[in-house]
């Protein structure tokens, strides 16, 4: 068990590294960033001269040590725009964006593991197959589109909720909504598979050979081994979601790290960019750690293996 | 029927539908189980023996429909109880063993969880009662330090101690009848001795009818106490087990006992009987006999009608239509033969 | 017990055990004749093809032509207003929106395809080799992909159509970087089975070289799983360029994509509703359209793979 942790984190740890450096050449990628400091109707000079203040004239790895090393300390570094430091500019959204994806997950799993269970339970009946159908139709609808029709419906026609803003619960609803329904397919066709498999497996047999009520052979036997899984799925959509929160937080004008990393792009506000695409990629791989962790609580064939 | 009669099964037949058609995977099948006796149901794979087991249980898959004359334990009417009223039964009067230990627990639960379970679910006691049980009955099947044992997890146990704590855990309510499928097939040969005394003992201490099924004659010859042989989906002979293997009677037993190997009458390096052929694909309308098409005294009425089972003296009979003393003249032919 | 002779001539009682297997093409032909959900993703998915291909013959005006006088006409049924000079009505410019959801076909079945394609040729390239060779290899190659799975894929590539531009050929090339994971992770597994195969190492003891057999025996038995991938992925590729180009940082205006469309109807939504749900339905009906039929070639072709 330690042994495999370590592995993990082995592996975690170079992963993060090799992401720092891609966030890091994405700053690059943008252009002569000298130039760009420099202001519009620089000269050749000044923007030697910036290239110099900002230590751009050094070679690309010795810039990507000094980068990396402030990154260490805490220090991404100033955002282009607004000269503020990005470091504190994420943080002010951050907690928005947590809740949004939290909030979606939570919608997400509330609707997909109840139907999950139930077609696995009753495969090829008619509950079966309309949740099929939701899963389809979770999977083909773009989410720009639904949120917008969602809007329509609900904060224009029935005035129930707003539109935009984050200062509520209610402003989170809606986006919520969209962000899990897309998230839900895979959940619900994860425990409905999962769910077959253990239910045909022989240690349920030997539950219900030994006399259970159906309920506990179901929730406890069966779902116990199904939720392993869907641990692991809950990490990687959580990091999905977190990326996905751009396009939703720009609709819905939720002020988080999504829609800040939007901005950051329509300005050309590479900074702030790098470093959001940093810390999703960061926080992607804390959540991998953290569910092999869980699983490893959850299935003793790892923890005492 | 004698009030000691654990379990009485009357043509009992199951049917499962199958994308070519249905599969009469048992058909009109009969058997009794008397407390303390080891009915032993012997067959190749396929033969429907599992799936009768199944049937006794009421786990059958869902696209399988089962129906019989009557279906009894401990003369409660199995056929008119519902699902939920069955599940009581399971577990508390009627235990399964089942044959692969290694798939047959619940991965992610403690083995004293396992077992307690059982017990408080069908009302026997409280956790205290049910610890107590579970480390009487682990000691009752030779294992040692069972505390220790009951806070392990499957994965930390060896095939042949997971099969004993799958005993244990049939034994925990003390049932009437308990059924073992295969219970030592999965296990390696020096586990197999070991977990079939432990059962026979463990069944004769606990009075139980205990249905074993097994491919296996060696074990059929050690456990059984009468025999019922089974092939595709029919009973083709019944009996005790001296009977069944001093005089078999349908060619189907005859050549599933010249297949087993005899200490001192079988020399070394001699080829062994098999009987040739493959069991019949059972899907649509069944006439005949079954074992026609592997059986070396095919003759006309072997080709249609309905092969009734012949009844010789109680609790012997056989499915053939053949005389006893005519199949005998021609197994001794045929043992003739084969060297 | 004689093993061979059959006693009595008795064969034709022994035929009438056996069931007839049909061969594995036929029982894909009747697999796939039988699968409902394939025909009609594939039937839709092949109309909106031949509206893609035909849209120059079939639309009624050109993409680009405006007509400031006609601006905003709602649809046909509209009562008061609807003209079937522009059945599914204009947009803000004027242009014929039936015929820019035409031209819109093209664009989104073009750069799915192709990003699909190209991912799917990266990928299970990676993948193979990396399931084929093992050790080391295979070590760098799962790193790579873990460090794919680690990036927020929509957000670098936002980052990189605005560094590289929203042309088509930059957007199909973006877009594989974002799904050649799945290809890689399932070619690899896959390899990984049939490794040991006998007829993997009897090539090997012939001397075949490593690349003839990963093409010729690794390839053919992980086709089915990568076109099944290659079709869901290519749903995916749809949606996304057409968020990409709903935020402003995909295909530019005024080509007509249908992301595109839904950005520019957003601002009239409220009164016009129509300008949203046209490109939103065209997306919505093209991509459940192919995911049935990807669906469906995966039932067909490994129907015990279903659930």
């Amino acid at each position: 068990m330690a042994k495999f942790l370590l592995h993990r984190l082995y592996i975690a740890i170079l992963v993060a590294i090799t992401v720092s450096v891609i966030a890091f050449s994405l700053l690059r990628l943008s252009g002569d960033l000298a130039a760009e400091l420099a202001g519009e109707d620089a000269s050749e000079e000044e923007i030697a001269q910036t290239a110099k203040q900002y230590g751009l004239d050094r070679p690309l790895y010795v810039q990507y040590f000094d980068w990396a090393g402030d990154a260490l300390t805490g220090d991404l570094g100033r955002s282009l725009f607004t000269n503020e430091p990005v470091v504190e500019m994420i943080f002010e959204r951050i907690g928005v964006t947590i809740k949004l994806a939290l909030y979606a997950i939570f919608v997400s799993l509330i609707v997909a593991i109840p139907l999950g269970v139930l077609a696995s339970v009753r495969p090829n009946t008619l509950i079966d197959r309309m949740a099929l159908g939701i899963a389809v139709f979770g999977q083909a609808i773009p989410n720009f589109y639904f949120a917008l029709l969602l809007i329509l419906l609900f904060a224009v026609n029935l005035r129930w909720l707003p539109i935009s803003g984050n200062d509520s619960f209610a402003n989170f609803i809606l986006p919520a909504f969209t962000l899990g329904l897309g998230a839900m397919p895979q959940f619900m066709r994860l425990t409905r598979s999962g769910m077959l498999d253990v239910l045909d497996s022989d240690f349920i047999r030997t539950a219900r050979a030994k006399g259970l009520n159906p309920r506990r052979v179901l929730f406890k036997h069966a779902l116990r081994n199904a939720i392993l899984p869907i641990v692991s799925l809950m990490a990687v959509v959580l990091g999905f979601l977190l990326g996905g929160t751009v396009i939703i937080e720009s609709i819905f004008a939720l002020n988080g790290v999504g829609f800040l990393a939007f901005e950051s792009i329509m300005r050309q506000d590479f900074p702030v960019v790098q470093s959001i695409v940093f810390i999703l990629s960061l926080s992607y791989i804390v959540l991998t750690l953290l569910s092999d962790l869980i699983n490893a609580q959850l299935d003793p064939r790892i923890r005492l293996g | 029927m004698s009030s000691d009669t654990v379990l009485e099964v009357e043509n009992l037949s199951v049917d499962i539908a199958v994308p070519a058609g249905t599969l009469h995977a048992v058909s009109n099948l009969s058997l009794q189980v008397e407390q303390g006796e080891t009915l032993c149901i012997v067959g190749e794979s396929g033969c429907g023996k599992s799936i009768t087991s199944l049937a006794i249980m009421n786990l059958l898959p869902r696209k399988a429909k089962l129906t019989a004359d009557k279906l009894a334990l401990e003369d409660r009417d199995l056929l008119s109880m519902s699902e939920s009223e069955f599940a009581k039964l399971r577990g508390d009067r009627i235990g399964m063993i089942f044959q692969d230990p290694m798939t047959s627990l619940n991965p992610v639960f403690r083995i004293g969880d396992q077992l307690e379970e059982v017990y408080i679910q069908h009302g026997k006691g409280g956790r205290k009662e049910a610890r107590e049980r579970a480390e009487f009955l682990l000691e009752k099947v030779g294992i040692v330090a069972p505390t220790e044992r009951l806070s392990q997890y499957p994965h930390q146990l060896s095939g042949g101690l997971r099969q004993r704590m799958m005993i244990a855990m049939t034994l925990m309510c003390d049932p009437a009848l308990i059924i073992a499928d295969e219970p030592t097939t999965a296990l390696d040969v020096t586990m197999q001795a070991q977990t079939l005394n432990l059962l026979r003992s463990l069944q004769k201490e606990f009075n139980a009818g205990l249905i074993l099924i097994t491919h296996d004659l060696g074990v059929v010859a050690r456990m059984a106490d009468r025999v019922m042989v089974m092939y595709a989906g029919r009973a083709v002979e019944i009996g005790s087990a001296e009977e069944v293997f001093d005089m078999p009677t349908h060619p189907y037993t005859q050549g599933l006992i010249d297949c087993i190997p005899v200490p001192g009458r079988t020399e070394p390096g001699s080829k062994l009987g098999s009987i040739r052929g493959i069991v019949p694909a059972l899907v649509g309308d069944l006439d005949g006999c079954m074992f026609r098409n592997r059986c070396d005294h095919v003759s006309d009425p072997c080709l249609s009608g309905d092969i009734g089972l012949t009844e010789i003296s109680a609790g012997r009979a056989y499915r053939c239509h053949l005389s006893p003393e005519e199949s005998k003249n021609k197994l001794s032919v045929e043992g003739a033969a084969c060297p | 017990m004689p093993d061979t002779i059959h006693p009595n001539g008795l064969e034709d009682q022994v035929d009438e055990f056996e069931i007839a297997v049909p061969s594995p093409p036929e029982l894909m032909r009747r697999r796939a004749k039988s699968h409902r959900g394939f025909i009609i993703g594939g039937s839709v998915v092949l109309f909106f093809l031949a509206v893609a291909v035909f849209a120059p013959v079939l639309a009624p005006y050109g993409p680009y032509d405006q007509e400031l006088t006609k601006r905003l006409i709602p649809p046909v049924w509209d009562a008061a207003k609807g003209t079937w000079d522009h059945p599914f009505g204009t947009d803000a410019l004027g242009r014929d929106y039936l015929t820019r959801l035409m031209y819109g076909a093209q664009i989104s079945l073009m750069i799915g395809f192709f990003a699909a394609a190209v991912s799917a040729i990266v990928g299970s390239t990676i993948g193979m080799i990396g399931g084929y060779f093992g050790g080391r290899v295979d070590n760098f190659i799962m790193y790579l992909i873990n460090v794919k799975l680690a990036l927020p894929g929509l957000l670098v590539a936002l980052s990189l159509v605005s560094v590289f531009g929203g042309s088509i050929l930059a957007l199909i090339l973006i877009l594989s970087f974002l799904f050649w994971d799945r290809y890689a992770v399932v070619t690899r597994s896959v390899t990984q089975q049939i490794r040991v195969n006998d007829y993997i190492t009897a090539a090997q003891a012939l001397g075949t070289s490593r690349t003839r057999i990963i093409i010729g025996e690794v390839l053919p038995n992980v086709m089915n799983q990568i076109i099944v991938i290659a079709s869901l992925e290519m749903a995916v590729a749809i949606i996304v360029e057409a968020a990409l180009s709903f935020l402003g940082l995909g295909v530019q205006p005024p080509t007509p994509s249908w992301g595109l469309l839904l950005s520019e109807g957003r601002s009239y939504m409220f009164f016009m509703p129509y300008l949203i749900n046209f490109p939103g339905l065209a997306i919505f009906f093209l991509v459940i359209s192919i995911n049935m039929m990807g669906d469906g070639i995966r039932d067909i072709t490994a129907p015990e793979g279903r659930n």
